[in-house]
């Protein structure tokens, strides 16, 4: 049996380990201009009062971790990068992962970051990884590969093990250790294509078969198009937690979303006796006395 | 199989019955430009009206456009002895960057649909194909994109369109998850579409 990877991020003072025997991962998904028209008005308009709330929302809804997008269109992406980093740790004591695709804006991100952040991410392209790489080596943080290519995102679940397998091995050739590489398989919408759930399943279960890697991926993607996408996110996101799944990039202020993985992870074993599934309902409990 | 029969047919997405449908309907007599007209063009347009409301999903949008297309292409060689003209030319792709091809696709099969002849130029379209596109006679240009970032090759694209002096010769619409009329407006467009449904009506004015 492969060797559980261990991902470990740190924040100014907290230690997040991401690793399969442990509860599941929740990447908090929502400081992200795009979709958003709140967070994109305001981050236009210089305002961070939204960024900062959506950081403590999500904490206190069980994010451990908060992905950090700055992608407004015609912004100083590096400058706006920085400007909500210190906005967010100003409030939240939680590791980063930083979201983008521009070397420049990853690079001013990770420089003034105190702890061991999360690359969102690097792909199979020669250009991703040569400019994604070194940046994570120079800085020490981990980094997600995604399962797509030059040519594309591949449609089978072997064409996307073939590019995590490429990417894995380039990591190492950069110097990093495979404890900070995770791997992200892609989840397509089924409107469009029906196999698009079994291929991302079928990707996570064999990376993990062979690599032990850890494993994130936006789930709501899945059930675009269609209605009522909270059922088919949630019971998703428990099938690919049970294929391998172990830091969702999610909103964890859906009640659907969370209470998804906290029965995954009781499912799993790895919620004692079913503690965190309790705690977690008299939450919601008083909550809903508080109304 | 009644023109009215065939148009419930492209509606629900029944392939199979759209082909015997059109195939019975030629065999009667009925012009292939009347079978065009009342029974697949407009179905197409109650289809992007039932999802512009909510009522129907992509998936059956999906197969309701596969159902027309089926149709069309028996049509076709009936159309072209009848000398019928199309729509319009439209080329149409997602931008530079940026992979995202599903509501890319509801545009096209709308706009077939509606009787244009599509080039559709796929994902991660550069400038310069666009500008082939006008080139090559494309009266309208559609550009998706559906992230924040991709967004700027839109304004790319405008400014390769005008630097290659076609800009006058050719309208163009937008459109994307995180594209808006003002942003349209910003960069020179001449319309955003909320989606594939509007899409086809505000091709269908700016070439009128």
């Amino acid at each position: 049996m492969t060797q559980h990877c261990n991902t470990v991020l740190r924040s100014k003072s907290q230690t997040v380990t991401i690793q399969r025997d442990r509860p599941t991962v929740i990447i908090g998904e929502r400081i992200n201009p795009t979709g958003r028209k709140a967070v994109l008005e305001a981050l236009q308009a210089g305002n961070f009062e939204v960024v900062r709330k959506d950081a403590v929302e999500q904490v206190a809804a069980g994010a451990v971790v908060l992905d950090i997008n700055a992608g407004v269109p015609d912004a100083d992406e590096p400058a706006l990068m920085q400007q909500i980093i210190r906005n967010v740790q100003a409030v939240v004591d939680v590791p980063l992962c930083f979201d983008t695709a521009n070397p420049k804006a990853l690079g001013a991100a990770l420089s003034i970051y105190e702890g061991k952040a999360l690359i969102n991410s690097v792909n199979g392209e020669k250009r991703s990884l040569d400019a994604v790489l070194p940046l994570a080596r120079e800085y020490g943080a981990a980094v997600i590969g995604l399962c797509m290519g030059e040519g594309g995102i591949p449609k089978t679940a072997e064409a996307r093990f073939a590019v995590a397998a490429a990417i894995i091995e380039r990591a190492a050739a950069a110097g990093l250790a495979l404890d900070d590489v995770v791997i992200d398989p892609l989840a397509m919408a089924l409107s469009a294509e029906s196999g698009a759930g079994r291929v991302t399943l079928d990707t996570i279960a064999l990376v993990v078969k062979e690599f032990g890697v850890n494993i994130s991926m936006g789930a709501s993607n899945i059930s675009f198009g269609l209605p009522d996408r909270k059922y088919i996110n949630a019971t998703f996101l428990g099938m690919a937690i049970h294929a391998g799944l172990t830091c969702p990039i999610t909103n964890p202020l859906l009640a659907e979303v969370n209470t998804a993985i906290l029965a995954a992870d009781l499912a799993m074993g790895r919620d004692d006796y079913g503690m965190r599934w309790i705690k977690a309902y008299r939450k919601r409990e008083k909550a809903k006395v508080a109304v | 199989m009644t023109l009215e029969q065939i148009f419930q047919n492209v509606v629900e997405g029944e392939m199979a019955a759209v082909e015997a449908g059109v195939r019975s309907a030629l065999e009667q007599g009925i012009p292939a430009d009347r079978i065009l007209n009342e029974a697949l063009i407009q179905a197409m347009a109650k289809v992007g009206r039932l999802f512009e409301e909510g009522e129907i999903f992509v998936p059956e949008m999906l197969f309701a456009a596969r159902a027309m297309q089926t149709g069309l292409k028996l049509l076709k060689p009936a159309l072209a002895a009848t000398d019928v003209q199309s729509a319009g030319k439209v080329a149409i792709g997602t931008v530079q960057g940026d992979l995202h091809d599903i509501g890319k696709n509801l545009v096209v099969m709308m706009l077939e649909g509606a009787g244009f002849e599509v080039e559709d130029l796929g994902t991660d379209v550069p400038p310069e194909k666009f500008v082939q596109a006008v080139q090559n006679g494309a009266q309208v240009i559609g550009m998706s994109a559906l992230l924040t970032t991709t967004m700027a090759s839109m304004l790319k694209t405008m400014e390769a369109l005008r630097a290659a002096g076609v800009r006058e010769h050719v309208k163009v619409v937008i459109g994307g998850a995180p594209v808006t009329d003002a942003y349209a407006r910003k960069i020179g467009a001449d319309a955003y579409a909320a989606d594939a449904s509007v899409a086809t009506r505000i091709v269908r004015q700016l070439i009128a």
